[in-house]
């Protein structure tokens, strides 16, 4: 007898070890046992994979409070019937992959989101595909996920009913890649957020801004396109945001901007092409920003100075048919322009050395008339207008006189 | 009228001057081409030529046919032909030799440059029929004035002062009350000032091309019809029909009026 | 033929023409004279209608001239100055008015005439001032109209030339046809002319036969006659 009580007590151990040690698989359907993404959460142990089979599944609340891997097949449907939120997790190590989530409730006073991840640490969430939301991908303070290849499509129209596609809230160190969001207020939006990569994401139609940061530092974006989006790109009160080969293009409209920078400081714009937006890049009290090897195309204002902007550096740039290269509302200047090439610029290189010899001056008298009467904007390209322009080049009396580029290049510049 | 054009573009077409614009038009689009490198510089700086030079040329062309032309139109009239047709014909020899010379001294280069291939081809159409438009238009201007001045250095100093103004001068004073009045709304007026002269008007044909992402800045509802839709395109070209149409009608008016 | 009734045109403050009434039967030369500023080109032109009168009628066989230009294909003007376009050869002239007007009856006559062989392939702007009026001549001669209309037939002309247009003249009004003629060269008037039209001030002075003037002003030639009447009127 004592050997069988020892027999039981083994087996028992063995079930319960192999139990927590072995992931087990659990799988939802329609037909299955477990008819429910809840059900089959709450039947899973820590680490086990729970699979979700084809199939529509009306839940809302779905709380993922163990570390988990959840995989839909063929994308379940999960909809939401418009009445909250729909998946909310609280543990750490948790996969979500492959759910097509649908009908987010929408509220004014809480922001119901597709997937909400609270405080966790090392996430994935891949696969998705997100249509009629609220609130996309919602991640706060939470560390260390990765956020990629998600498909998030909304119908929002106006900003104060819509949330942001991808959001994240006191969160450090996440990635972001390879999403493709439309449609929402603003694609992706970070907010005290820090150490963050955000690259490869096609980010259009939105509201709001294709990409949003506020008081958010060291986080990188790179490879991105942002594409007809309300106002563009913003980048508010961050420090040492990286910009690198990003596309911003055909953001039209009043307050609609490529990329706008507000209270920015040390950060680095290369690579990017700003194509056909009204307002290629606006800036406003920002510092010791280098801008370099940019393509600036077919702007209504390639750049735009307003306030205060101390120490930045204009290198290497292209400006090509923009409207106007630069607009400027103060006289006082500390920016440096520097080898870029401009191709309004109508000097000449008689030295062959690829640099003009006669300095160009990217702000145009213009370009001040325009802003402080904005309708005169359809005089532009009038032969009068060419002709105060040039006076005002001849001698500067409402531009920084020192606004320059005393090397301006004659080739539009690779790299 | 037909035989007239005929005769009038065939005239022409065989003058020093129809050479001299046309080798213009060639030279200029193969050294902003080919020494450029750059298709869209080219058409951008085209543009400015077009919308200054095309009127400038149309005035002066037309005035000059119509005064050298004088004695010849005489024997026109002693034909048994009315006076709408010769005046037309001649109007109209005179219109397409020009466009013509546009035309090709423009296009060859584009063609060679290979234009077909590029997407600037629309950009590129637009200022063509820009150009057209604009002769038409102003060789119809000139040969008003030619009609209401028997002196010829009268009939030349109206016309010089007459592209001077459209070009310049008109937006000089348009900037001007902009500015005076930039207290009230102004789309309306803008809108009004820019289809009153054709000279802007065709400016704002290729505005709506090469700078909507300047244009769109703008808060204005109904700029932003304008400028937004294809309003813009259908208004403008429309004006400028009737800006062709206007002037051509005073030709046949004042013409049948008039004694030789 | 022609007939002008009360007409009236003024250029600016001047009038030219002052109620003219002129009555015009078909065969014969009509020659129009008057001094400098008579209104004789004006006559012409109301007739061929580019002028346009201020007041007044004329009609052609009996028809108004106003609002229709067909009736100028019964008429052959040869103007003033002949001055074409200079890029155009003379082959190509002849076959455009020919193109105007319809098919011509006797250019190759014409052109034989007046040795105008020769130039037939040259652009007009090479012609001299002579030869230009031989061309004009040609165009005007080319086609068979009832009313001839010369302003000045004779500028620029060789003797040559000038007998050969005389000879040409006399064949046409042979033919029936009515030629209306103004001219300086008062002896060329005085050989062709059946009749004379004298203007003065806008109106008809005279009208009658070169005879019938010199009875009239007891002059023994047409120089003297014309003389008498304008020192009689202070021209």
């Amino acid at each position: 007898m004592p050997l069988k009580k020892h027999h039981i007590f083994t087996a028992i151990l063995i079930f319960v070890l192999g139990h927590t040690l072995v992931a087990q698989t659990i799988t939802v359907c329609k037909t299955c046992d477990i008819k429910t993404l809840q059900g089959g959460i709450d039947a899973a142990q820590a680490n086990d994979t729970v699979y979700i089979e084809k199939g529509t599944y009306k839940e809302i609340d779905v709380l993922v409070n163990k570390p988990l891997t959840i995989i839909g097949k063929d994308y379940p449907v999960i909809d939401g019937e418009m009445k909250g939120e729909i998946i909310t997790i609280v543990a750490n190590n948790v996969t979500v992959d492959g759910l097509f989530i649908k009908n987010v409730g929408t509220s004014y006073t809480a922001d119901y989101a597709a997937i909400r991840l609270k405080r966790v640490e090392n996430f994935v969430i891949k696969n998705l595909v997100l249509e009629k939301l609220f609130f996309g991908i919602y991640v706060e303070k939470s560390k260390n996920g990765k956020v990629f290849h998600n498909k998030i499509i909304g119908d929002a129209e106006e900003e104060y009913n819509s949330g942001n596609g991808i959001q994240l809230w006191y969160s450090h160190n996440i990635q972001i890649e390879h999403n493709f969001i439309q449609r929402v207020r603003d694609g992706i939006y970070l907010e005290f957020s820090d150490d963050c990569i955000i690259k490869n994401n096609v980010s259009s139609h939105n509201v709001r801004y294709g990409l949003h940061f506020m008081f958010s530092n060291d986080d990188v974006y790179q490879d991105n396109l942002f594409e007809k989006n309300g106002a563009g790109v913003a980048v508010m009160f961050s420090k040492k945001i990286k910009m690198y080969n990003n596309i911003f293009r055909e953001n039209w409209g009043t307050a609609s901007y490529g990329l706008l920078l507000k209270e920015i400081n040390d950060a680095e714009i290369m690579y990017n092409t700003f194509e056909q937006n009204t307002i290629g890049i606006n800036t406003e009290g920002s510092n010791r920003i280098r801008y370099e090897n940019n393509n600036f195309i077919s702007n209504g204002w390639a750049v735009k100075v307003l306030g205060a902007c101390y120490s930045n550096t204009f290198k290497g740039n292209n400006f090509l048919y923009n409207s106007f290269d630069m607009a400027y509302n103060s006289k006082v200047h500390d920016n440096e322009f520097d080898g870029n090439y401009w191709s309004n610029y109508t000097g000449y290189d008689l030295d062959k050395d690829g640099i003009g010899d006669v300095p160009y001056r990217p702000v145009k008298l213009f370009s001040y008339i325009v802003n402080r009467t904005p309708e005169t904007i359809i005089l532009l390209r009038s032969l009068f207008i060419d002709i105060i322009d040039f006076s005002e080049k001849v001698s500067p009396v409402f531009t920084p006189d020192n606004l320059l580029d005393n090397n301006p290049k004659i080739k539009r510049i690779t790299w | 009228m037909f035989k007239i054009l005929k005769y009038s573009f065939f005239d022409l077409m065989r003058s020093r001057w129809s050479y001299v614009y046309f080798a213009f038009y060639l030279l200029l689009g193969i050294v902003l081409l080919f020494l450029n490198n750059d298709l869209s510089k080219a058409v951008i700086t085209l543009m400015n030529v077009i919308i200054i030079l095309v009127p400038l040329i149309g005035t002066i062309f037309g005035v000059m046919y119509y005064y050298n032309s004088k004695e010849f139109t005489e024997l026109l009239l002693a034909q048994p032909l009315k006076r709408s047709s010769i005046f037309l014909g001649q109007y109209l020899g005179v219109a397409i030799s020009l466009s013509m010379s546009l035309i090709l001294g423009l296009g060859i280069p584009f063609v060679f440059y290979g234009l077909f291939m590029s997407n600037a081809i629309w950009d590129f159409s637009l200022l063509l029929i820009t150009g057209v438009f604009l002769t038409l238009i102003f060789t119809a201007l000139a040969f008003n004035i030619a009609l209401s001045n028997e002196n010829k250095i009268k009939g030349f100093g109206y016309a010089i002062l007459l592209w001077l103004f459209l070009a310049v001068i008109y937006d000089g004073l348009f900037l001007m009350s902009l500015l005076f009045f930039e207290d009230y709304p102004l789309d309306k007026l803008s809108l009004i000032g820019t289809v009153l002269n054709p000279v802007d008007l065709s400016r704002t044909l290729i505005l709506l091309k090469l700078d909507i992402s300047a244009l769109l800045g703008y808060t204005g509802a109904i700029f932003k019809q304008f400028f937004g839709t294809n309003f813009g395109l259908i208004v403008s070209i429309s004006m400028l029909s009737v800006w062709v149409v206007m002037p051509v009608l005073r030709i046949i008016f004042k013409s049948k009026k008039k004694d030789f | 033929m022609v007939s002008v009734e009360n007409l009236h045109k003024k250029f600016g403050k001047n009038e030219v023409l002052t109620g003219l009434d002129l009555e015009i039967s078909e065969g014969g030369i009509f020659a129009v004279l008057g001094p400098n500023g008579s209104g004789k080109t004006t006559l012409i032109k109301s007739i061929l209608g580019m002028v346009i009168p201020d007041k007044g009628t004329i009609s052609i066989h009996g028809k108004s001239i106003k609002k229709d230009s067909n009736y100028r294909k019964q008429i052959d003007y040869l103007p003033q100055i002949a001055n074409f376009p200079s890029n155009l050869k003379v082959k190509e002239l002849i076959k455009m008015i020919k193109d105007l007007r319809g098919n011509s009856t006797n250019e190759a006559e014409l052109i034989e005439m007046f040795k105008l062989e020769p130039f037939i392939d040259k652009k007009l702007g090479q012609l001299s001032g002579g030869t230009k009026q031989k061309v004009n001549i040609l165009l005007t001669f080319m086609f068979d109209s009832p009313l001839v209309i010369l302003d000045e037939p004779t500028t620029g002309l060789d003797p040559i030339a000038l007998i050969r247009l005389k000879n040409l003249i006399k064949a046409e009004k042979a033919k029936g046809k009515t030629l209306l003629i103004t001219s300086h060269i008062m002896s060329f008037v005085e050989e062709i002319s059946d009749e004379i039209v004298f203007l003065l001030e806008g109106k008809i002075y005279f009208k009658g036969t070169i005879p019938a003037l010199k009875a009239q002003t007891s002059q023994p030639d047409l120089e003297h006659a014309i003389a008498n009447i304008l020192t009689e009127n202070h021209v």
